[in-house]
């Protein structure tokens, strides 16, 4: 992991198996499915879930600062604890939550390399026991916007060329052939893709086992397509999970400056009204 | 407590790509499947075997995308 720019923001399995016990540290399980914590976690682990607990359940919008406080707290967070996180699929929706700790200011968050389907293929030990931490004191800071992408700034980018916009989606969705991951519902009225973006879908920074591929290979893959940090960056998927786990591969592991999510994703973008939309690979 | 016998398998469904993982926890067997590309999770089941768990997510996973639309 040495080769990634910022390689404290990752742990192995066999880290978390050694120290996600010890004093100020705290692992969390953050899935799709949200059912799955409760099949077996790392022991000890909290579990948060992304409908409730990561997104103003009203407006949409990420958790609110009041709320992400609670949670913290609740989970026995203080501003000093080092956060693990994992979940299901690679990661997305622990990268989600990754990033929204980030917009509050933690200063030490990471992700488990290969997340929960690595621990369990690996044959790790698994709690049923839902965690019961000791409440903590916890201050965010102010949202720290620079990490996110609202619409005027796409609208913009399209316009002005000058931001690289990475399309995270699965080639299918990017071209439009179809309107969501194949088996889930539609959620936008239009296929395609913000005109100029390119597709590089989120699972080819990822090797077999989930883990993240080198950096050399990461490097390659957004090259190839012209993403080098030479321009800033706004990544994007359906609804923003995707993306987070790509702003993070960007940001983290590449050290691109200048990398967003753009949250709102093509269930904002594909369903406004009259917003240039280009279909085909 | 550990996952035991995990299995990942790939095939195709409803002409889909699909993903099914399969492991026991305990005394309980789970099945998920994915569509692959890109990933997402499909359908879940928890059942008392093996093959309870993998004919019910099967079951789901063929339902959802079957009912997925290629826009021309």
């Amino acid at each position: 992991m040495s080769e990634y720019a910022h390689p404290e923001v990752l742990v192995s399995t066999d880290w978390v198996a050694q120290h996600g016990g010890d004093s100020g540290v705290r692992v969390v399980e953050v899935d799709v499915n949200t059912s799955s914590y409760d099949e077996g976690h790392v022991p000890g682990a909290v579990g948060w879930a992304w409908d409730n607990q990561l997104c103003d359940t009203v407006r949409r919008d990420i958790v609110p600062r009041e709320a992400f406080e609670e949670l913290m707290a609740e989970s026995g967070i203080g501003n000093d604890t080092t956060v693990v996180l994992y979940g299901d699929n690679n990661n997305w929706f622990a990268a989600w939550a990754f990033w929204q700790m980030k917009i509050y200011g933690h200063s030490d968050v990471r992700l488990m390399n290969g997340g929960r389907a690595k621990w369990l293929a690996e044959g790790r030990e698994l709690s049923m026991d839902a965690a019961r931490p000791g409440a903590a004191s916890y201050v965010a800071a102010a949202p720290d916007n620079s990490l996110r992408a609202f619409l005027p700034e796409v609208s913009s980018a399209v316009e002005s060329g000058s931001v690289e916009l990475v399309d995270v989606r699965s080639p299918a969705e990017f071209s439009g052939e179809i309107l969501s991951p194949p088996g889930l519902p539609e959620t936008c009225q239009r296929g395609g893709h913000i005109p100029g973006a390119s597709n590089i879908p989120w699972g080819k920074a990822c090797a077999d086992d989930g883990t993240f591929k080198s950096a050399a290979e990461l490097r390659q893959l957004y090259s190839a397509a012209g993403i080098t940090g030479t321009k800033p960056v706004i990544a994007y998927c359906r609804i923003g999970e995707r993306s987070s786990h790509s702003w993070f591969v960007l940001h983290y592991l590449l050290g691109l400056e200048g990398v967003t999510n753009y949250d709102g994703s093509w269930t904002e973008w594909g369903n406004l009204v009259g917003a240039p939309v280009e279909r085909g690979a | 407590m550990k996952a035991e016998r995990y299995l990942v398998r790939q095939f195709e469904l409803a002409g889909w790509p699909v993903r099914v993982t399969t492991y026991r926890i305990g005394p309980t067997w789970h099945a998920k499947a994915d569509n692959v590309s890109p990933g997402a999770l499909i359908a879940t089941a928890s059942a008392d075997t093996l093959e309870q768990a993998e004919e019910t997510v099967i079951d789901k996973a063929r339902t959802r995308l079957a009912a997925t639309r290629r826009i021309p």
